[in-house]
């Protein structure tokens, strides 16, 4: 920032004087008028240690100044209703957007000059001749010359490093048609003649300047989303020695290394247990919904959650030998077939350059043969090179794209990658991850068969234990008041156990207390009472499967979980066909069998077992909850509970796709009728005015149709 | 037709300011959030 006047420099700004807080960037979604930005702004301003908090309406997202921590900043923005994400400031550094502005700036210049040069042709066209001809056409040459060399220079830079590999690109027939209108107008001015193209060369930069810079938007949206949602994971470790406990960075960790994973932290490296029990969550890894119970010497691996006490483990592999390591190298291979994906506008771009300068040599050579007028067989060539420019099919796709992809932010997705739209539309069959997709995370018990003094002693006994089920059940029961309890007693691994008023009464699994089946049980007296728990299905959820299945998708289920949870999750959302018990390898072999098969599967995750399946899939979605390695290897990611608008989101891009092939078709027609009329020669600047203009409005309006699917 | 001397500075000199304008509002940051602007002015000012 520089000071506004020497007055300023001398005192400095009260607020350069204090220690700069950090600043912090949240995505908040929720956000969409006036009340909510005056809302977020009040709350947190309000709070203790918020320096300041500006919001962003239109990327949604709120930057704070302040001292505190995120998670702070986040939950005070739950208070009022609104769900933000940490953004990860990092990556958002360079995030002022030079380039886009710098885009920007070419644009206005080059509007500008478009405009006063076209003013001038009129006078031209209508019929201006002899000295003042020349004189506007000398004018029109002192703007545009300067302007055309500064505006599209984007387009000489991408055609010049084209041409220097070898190759031909949609930016050399674009370079070539600039450049050479210029010139040619010039000659042509400098020597009196008629027909200068100044307007073409600027008006054609002006068009293809529009479309760079949507693609830019589109592209550096796609960038960010990428990164943006800030790691939440840790990459360090406890690690235990014999002068206490230090933090210390993943790699630092060896083998034979003693960890402490503290309560609700992830297990930082595969290793065995050295405690005597630990509850972990799988559900990331493995895809089990059930709290998992080890005892000493079992095995841990990186990326289980601890959800009891601190406990002790050995490291016994790092870095490349863990088993999420051995994910990431799947995910290598997966993205590799995915980055061969050629998108519509490269395969236009292919066909369109080299015909666009075939038929103008041809042009070009059969006027010299016929005319045996080399002045006059270049300037026809030249105009089948302005006319021909692919100013229309420049913008074709980005135009589309850009209004596809704030529809589809609007609807709470962010696409990450540029070809996402095409293969999202391609999409047959989609294929779900059931724990952490389809299901929230957490457990619902179900309490209304029993009785407030069987609760009342079932929490007695689930206060004491430290089992994450138990815990879930105390917290469930916060308004019951507990049994008066005698000779409690935890066996561990097992259940809790006691006296009430000489009744024996004890909470634990089944097989401790003699019973078939799984989860908790509760026995007051003879008797042993199931208390039954059931996955929550996340919002809308059983509603976006029947829509799905109406828009004639297939879909299915693949979890890593046992077949009895997933056959009841299946049943609740009406999907015909699951898969239980899956490794994150038999999901790519699923996945790679209904490529085979044709189907275009996508593939919609959020657990570390899906990431092979997300990045070998022809498309895939991952809600906002999940990691971040599992979010990168997804196209979309789905924030907050907007998977449900899944069909909406294959909807939007299956009209894109429509819509940028419509805009293709507009293109070619205008010039399957400009370009007779170029190599016949009758092409005039006016012509060529007009032609462009024209595509280049009616691709862009029928861009904006895309905004209205649903 | 000695009109034009006069008339041709005139039109490039507005167009140029146009131009101006444009940098101005461009370097002001006017295009970072043109929603949240546009719905800005519908929050009341409380002091």
């Amino acid at each position: 920032m520089t000071a506004a006047c020497p007055a300023c420099v001398a005192s400095p700004a009260a607020s350069d004087m204090v220690a700069v807080p950090d600043a912090v960037q949240l995505s908040v979604p929720a956000m969409r008028c006036a009340a909510c930005i005056a809302a977020i702004e009040d709350h947190l301003t309000r709070l203790k240690g918020v320096a300041q908090a500006r919001v962003n309406l239109t990327q949604k997202r709120v930057q704070i100044t302040t001292d505190r921590p995120v998670a702070e900043m986040t939950a005070a923005l739950r208070d009022i209703g609104y769900e933000a994400f940490p953004l990860d400031s990092n990556a958002l550094a360079g995030d002022v957007d030079t380039a886009g502005r710098e885009l920007l700036m070419r644009l206005g210049v080059a509007g500008f000059a478009m405009m006063n040069v076209m003013l001038l042709s009129v006078a031209v066209w209508s019929g201006a001749a002899g000295a003042t001809r020349d004189l506007f056409h000398l004018i029109s040459a002192a703007i545009a010359l300067p302007v055309v060399l500064y505006a599209a220079q984007p387009f000489f830079k991408n055609a010049w490093s084209a041409l220097r590999a070898r190759r031909l690109n949609m930016d050399v027939p674009i370079s070539l048609a600039i450049l050479l209108a210029g010139a040619m107008s010039l000659f042509e001015t400098l020597n009196g003649g008629a027909h200068a193209y100044f307007d073409a060369a600027l008006s054609l930069t002006f068009f293809l300047l529009i479309g760079r810079y949507l693609e830019h938007r589109t592209r550096s949206a796609a960038r960010s989303a990428a990164k943006e949602l800030a790691a939440l994971e840790v990459y360090t470790a406890e690690r235990k020695t014999a002068r206490g406990v230090q933090t210390v960075a993943l790699d630092m960790l060896r083998v034979g290394d003693v960890v402490l994973v503290p309560t609700g932290a992830r297990v930082p490296v595969d290793g065995c247990l050295i405690s005597a029990e630990a509850h972990t969550d799988r559900a990331f890894l493995t895809g089990e919904s059930e709290p998992v119970t080890h005892a000493i010497n079992d095995p841990l691996n990186a990326g289980e959650i601890n959800l009891g006490a601190p406990f002790e483990m050995r490291t016994e592999a790092v870095g490349q030998d863990t088993r999420l390591h051995q994910i990431a190298r799947l995910v290598e291979t997966a993205e590799n077939a995915r980055n061969r994906y050629t998108s519509l506008a490269d395969r236009a771009a292919r066909i369109y350059a080299p015909a666009v300068h075939l038929l103008a040599f041809a042009t070009f050579l059969g006027w010299l043969v016929m005319s045996q007028d080399i002045r006059h067989a270049l300037n026809v060539a030249i105009a089948v090179l302005i006319i021909t420019c692919p100013c229309a099919l420049g913008l074709a796709v980005p135009a589309v794209s850009t209004a596809a992809i704030s529809r589809l932010y609007k609807l709470g997705f962010l696409v990450k990658s540029g070809t996402a739209l095409e293969r999202l539309a391609e999409v047959r069959t989609v294929v779900l991850d059931k724990t952490g997709t389809l299901t929230q995370p957490g457990f619902i018990l179900d309490l209304s068969d029993f009785h407030q003094s069987e609760l009342g002693v079932a929490k007695a006994l689930a206060q004491v234990s430290q089992h994450p089920l138990s815990k879930a059940l105390a917290r469930e029961l916060t308004d019951i008041a507990p049994a008066t309890l005698t000779n409690i007693v935890e066996t561990s691994g097992a259940g809790v156990s006691a006296d009430l008023n000489g009744t024996q009464v004890a909470l634990g699994r089944a097989a401790w207390l003699g019973r078939e089946g799984d989860g908790l049980m509760l026995q007051i007296g003879e008797s042993v009472l199931a208390l039954p728990y059931h996955e929550t299905l996340r919002a809308g959820i059983a509603q976006m499967t029947s829509a799905l299945s109406a828009q004639g998708y297939a879909t299915q289920i693949m979890s890593g979980d046992t077949a009895q949870k997933t056959a009841q999750i299946a049943q609740a959302t009406g999907v015909q066909t699951y898969r239980a018990g899956m490794s994150p390898e038999d999901k790519i072999d699923q996945i790679e069998q209904l490529t085979a098969q044709g189907e275009t599967p996508c593939m919609v995750g959020d657990g570390l077992n899906d990431t092979v399946a997300l990045s070998g899939a022809h498309a895939s979605v991952a809600p906002g909850s999940a990691l971040d390695a599992v979010r990168n290897a997804a196209d979309v990611v789905a924030l907050g509970d907007s998977l449900q608008n899944a069909p909406k989101l294959f909807a939007v891009a299956r009209k894109a796709v429509r819509l940028s092939r419509q805009n293709f078709g507009i293109a070619l027609a205008y010039n399957a009728i400009a370009i007779p009329i170029a190599v016949l020669g009758h092409a005039t600047p006016l012509t060529a005015a007009l032609a462009m203009s024209l595509s280049s409005i009616t691709v862009l309006l029928n861009a904006i149709r895309v905004g209205r699917v649903a | 037709m000695n009109v034009l001397v006069l008339l041709i500075p005139i039109s490039l000199i507005l167009g140029g300011l146009g131009l101006l304008a444009f940098i101005w509002t461009l370097r002001a940051r006017q295009y970072d959030d043109p929603e949240g602007h546009a719905a800005r002015i519908l929050i009341d000012d409380k002091d």
